[in-house]
């Protein structure tokens, strides 16, 4: 009895996100109103912000960048029914190896082969991070939501020791390593398109934005045309299925937590590489989380998760903008107003499920009796 | 009408039973039950038949308050229900054994019956009384059960006694059986029966769920058949046969007997010897099974559910690795100590087409093509290349449901919106497309429509003809004895014996179901 009627799959994909989202802004509406502002102006302030504003649109594509990888990193693990909580310490270290890389290589190679390298060293990092308690999972039966939300915090203790250690920046008192040589940072977008002729404002946006474009394509091929995502696939929606084709289990498990943490890593070629150009501490400020809601939101799907971290990145720099424009909206307010998105579209996002489908089965009962 | 039994006593006839007008259901935009009229008279057998799907199931869940109608009314004895939870139901004096049995395996027989009426704060009181309702089931109709012994222990026609006693002892007056006797030997299903006639001698009304037309004709006094949600006939049984009924059912006439032809065997394609598995565990799953399936020839096993015939099927299947004894493929020997893969028993040569498709067989949100190269997703059925061909996949899975009819011949369906007899055709044709040389069935026609049965059955007398060697199980003695050629039975996880389909009626192999070696000298 508990299970939602199945819907359409256009009312699935489209129509619910859509309601939530609603459901969300209208919310916030109210909250917006009970504390004396007008909800119609600040959501024209939030999209001017967002999307208007000389540099604001490669601020919004820079946090969508961040987005896409712990989107598609919690998406890949939900294809095989697994939830992988540890996208924060997975990208945390993997912006270790990205660090290491070019801390080591940039002072005496050139770009084009550090950048590949550290760029690869991002995803290493983050799938062996991934690797670890996918192992677990598929040969101990620890359960993989305990071991990665674990994993999080030996990442975060690790690096603090590292960046307060090791790696410190000689003569400094902040935990962060030096700054990477020149070959070892990613090229800004304003960079790349003044080299081709095009002026824009300045931006944190990078080429890593190009990398995220390129990991969604690539998620769609791996998941829906190689054999490897096919496995993927069946493993989680029928295990049983799966060991009945001879698809080894355990060995799909760990691979797909390996591709996880690999896309969970490559969000510090964002951070790391592209904007802060040297490891610092907790640059991961919950975008793993928040890619939780991103790949539910976006039905783990590479279109809907870049639409999704589209909507995250514009709530995230329109609501700085919205701080900054009205006095009574406080940063604590707009931290409000993006919980409440993720509230409704992750944690609740098919409640209007069983609504929407009795609704639906009602009109197609009286477009049949209507026929006869 | 249902009624018509009744209805000649003239006016001092008691109200119905049972009495349900215009009841609608739907799920989503599946309309599981249309417009249901059904009428049932007190203390009489009502059968309610239908294929899988018809909607059976359904109905009885809103009767008790698991489901709730969208339309429509239900009269208990002459009033007017509101049934909305089984507590509803319960308080109307129904009772209901599901198929599933609602029991917990480690609580002992006095404890299952005692739950929801436990008493105060301690349970003696609850005990007492569980023991009283026992006493009085043991000396009333016969239902002798050992209060102490746990539920799991017991054979599953005891189980199933615990779960009447269950549905009855708060003097329900209407028991409703989903499909009781699935799981039960033929001797078991016959006690099962004769007490079904005694309780109805004390003025229980009985409405009885079954795909089975000879227990309708054996036990019923009046059936109603439904198809497709709705009903499609009420007749008494004494004025039925069992072809007008099958002719209901599924809207045409169908063809009961298989034709099986005469078999030809050649050579052994398959030999098994010495064959156990033991549980991770350290249990015994099954020990020392030995047998050999010729080309041309199909090997039945009969057995009552969970006698060790899963655990053969998979350790055949490569699902299980066997910890003695070898198993030999066209000259291929598995052996113990070596690899066990579902992967190289197929590259051996082997098909499986799982007992349970929706477990193991296919992928349920999966596309119907997509489910056409489970387990061969690395052979050139899903492409040459290193990326799956998909428009090769969709061209094969389209030549695949036109040679074995699976309906609506849409590839890109997903799997569960296929009924339950299309699923399996959409299997089987999978794992007859490899052409194997070596077939091993799990009940190709478990809740499968009766016009699928004659197919599926035809395809795998077909195919043993081509030259296969099939090794068929199945719970369905009718399956057993209409398709085998000799037939294996197992018991307590090993075989009792082998027997030729000409030694073998329903009265043996009954006895070495239940482990009762036949006796040679006669």
């Amino acid at each position: 009895m508990s299970a939602a009627p199945p819907l359409p799959r256009w009312a699935d994909l489209f129509l619910l996100p859509v309601l939530n989202l609603l459901a969300a802004f209208f919310v916030c509406g109210l909250i917006v109103l009970a504390i004396g502002e007008n909800p119609i102006t600040a959501l024209g302030v939030m999209l001017k912000g967002a999307f208007i504003f000389p540099g604001s649109l490669g601020y919004t594509l820079y946090y969508t960048t961040n987005f896409i990888f712990t989107g598609l990193a919690v998406a890949v693990a939900f294809h095989a029914m697994m939830f992988n909580i540890g996208g924060e310490g997975q990208a945390y270290v993997g912006g270790l190896g990205a660090g290491l890389v070019s801390l080591w290589l940039a002072q005496s190679m050139p770009s084009l082969i550090v950048l590949p390298l550290a760029v690869f060293g991002a995803a290493l990092f983050g799938a062996a991070w991934g690797i670890v308690p996918g192992y677990l999972q598929a040969k101990r039966g620890s359960h993989i939501v305990i071991t990665t939300i674990m994993f999080n915090f030996i990442a975060a203790s690790l690096m603090v020791w590292l960046l307060a250690g090791p790696l410190i920046e000689p003569g400094q008192m902040s935990p962060q390593t030096p700054k990477f040589a020149a070959a070892g940072q990613l090229p800004s977008m304003q960079s790349m398109l003044g080299a081709v002729g095009i002026e824009s404002a300045n931006s944190p946006l990078n080429l890593s934005f190009l990398i995220a474009l390129a990991a969604l394509f690539g998620f769609w091929v791996l998941i829906w045309r190689t054999r490897l995502g096919y496995q993927i696939r069946t493993v989680g929606q029928n295990p049983e299925a799966a060991r009945y084709a001879g698809i080894n289990v355990p060995r799909v498990v760990i691979i797909t937590l390996a591709i996880s943490g690999a896309l969970a890593g490559l969000m510090a070629t964002n951070e790391i590489l592209g904007v802060q150009h040297r490891v610092v501490l907790n640059f991961t400020a919950g975008y793993g989380f928040t890619g939780i809601a991103v790949a539910l939101m976006g039905r783990n799907h590479p279109i809907g998760i870049f639409l999704a971290s589209l909507l995250f990145g514009a709530l995230y720099q329109g609501g700085a903008e919205l701080d900054f424009e009205f006095q009574s909206i406080t940063r604590e307010m707009v931290l409000l107003i993006q919980g409440m998105i993720i509230l409704f579209s992750g944690a609740l996002a098919y409640m209007f499920n069983p609504p929407v489908a009795r609704l639906l089965a009602r009109l197609a009962a009286r477009r049949e009796a209507a026929n006869v | 009408m249902a009624g018509a039994a009744g209805e000649q006593h003239g006016s001092v006839e008691p109200p119905p039973a049972i009495e349900l007008r215009g009841v609608s259901k739907a799920f989503g935009l599946v309309q599981a039950n249309k417009n249901i009229d059904l009428v049932v008279q007190p203390g009489t057998i009502h059968g309610i038949i239908g294929e899988n799907g018809a909607g059976k199931s359904t109905l009885m869940n809103i009767l008790y308050g698991l489901h709730r109608a969208d339309s429509g009314e239900m009269y208990i004895n002459g009033a007017l229900a509101p049934i909305h939870s089984s507590a509803d139901a319960i308080a109307c004096g129904i009772g209901m054994v599901h198929q599933h049995f609602m029991l917990v395996p480690n609580f002992s027989v006095l404890e299952n019956v005692m739950l929801g009426s436990e008493g105060g704060m301690l349970l003696a009181e609850g005990r007492e009384e569980t023991l009283g309702t026992l006493k009085k089931f043991a000396d009333e109709y016969g239902m002798t059960v050992d209060a102490e012994v746990l539920v799991g222990d017991l054979p599953v026609g005891l189980q199933q006694r615990v779960e009447i006693i269950k549905a009855l002892k708060g003097g329900a007056k209407i028991l409703i059986l989903d499909e009781p006797t699935g799981v039960l030997t033929p001797q078991e299903a016959v006690s099962l029966f004769k007490i079904l006639g005694t309780l109805k001698q004390d003025g229980v009304t009985i409405l009885l769920i079954t795909h089975k037309l000879e227990e309708i004709m054996a036990t019923t006094d009046t059936v109603s058949i439904m198809r497709q949600g709705e009903m499609v006939g009420h007749r008494a049984t004494a004025e039925t046969n069992p072809e007008e009924l099958a002719e209901l059912m599924v809207g045409r006439k169908v063809l009961l007997q298989v034709d099986r032809g005469t078999s030809d065997p050649g050579e052994v394609n398959l030999s098994v010897s010495g064959l156990g598995c033991v549980s991770p565990h350290g249990s015994s799953l099954i020990s020392d099974i030995s047998f050999d399936v010729r080309v041309g020839e199909i090997v039945g096993v009969a057995g009552i559910a969970g006698n060790g015939q899963s655990e053969l099927m998979e350790a055949l299947a490569g699902m299980r690795p066997p910890s003695t004894g070898t198993i030999n493929i066209l000259g291929q020997t598995i052996t113990a100590d070596g690899q066990s893969d579902p992967q190289i028993m197929r590259a051996a040569g082997l098909a499986h087409i799982p007992e349970d498709r929706h477990k193991f067989g296919l992928v349920l949100g999966f596309e119907a093509r997509e489910n056409a190269i489970l387990g061969y997703h690395y052979s050139r059925r899903s492409g040459d290349g290193r990326l799956i061909d998909g428009a090769a996949v969709t061209a094969h899975c389209r030549e695949l449901m036109s040679a074995h009819d699976v309906r609506p011949a849409n590839p890109q369906l997903t799997a569960r919106n296929f009924s339950g007899g299309n699923q399996q055709k959409l299997v089987i044709a999978r794992e007859l497309d490899a052409n194997p040389q070596v077939l091993i069935v799990g009940q190709p026609t478990r809740g499968v429509d009766i016009g699928a049965i004659e197919f599926i059955h035809k395809e795998l007398i077909a195919l043993r003809d081509q030259g296969a060697a099939i090794l068929l199980i199945s719970v369905e003695l009718e399956e057993v004895l209409g398709l085998a050629d000799r037939i294996m039975v197992m018991n307590n996880r090993q075989q009792v014996g082998i027997i030729t389909r000409a030694e073998a009626d329903e009265q043996t192999l009954g006895l070495m179901m239940a482990g009762i070696t036949p006796d040679k000298g006669t």
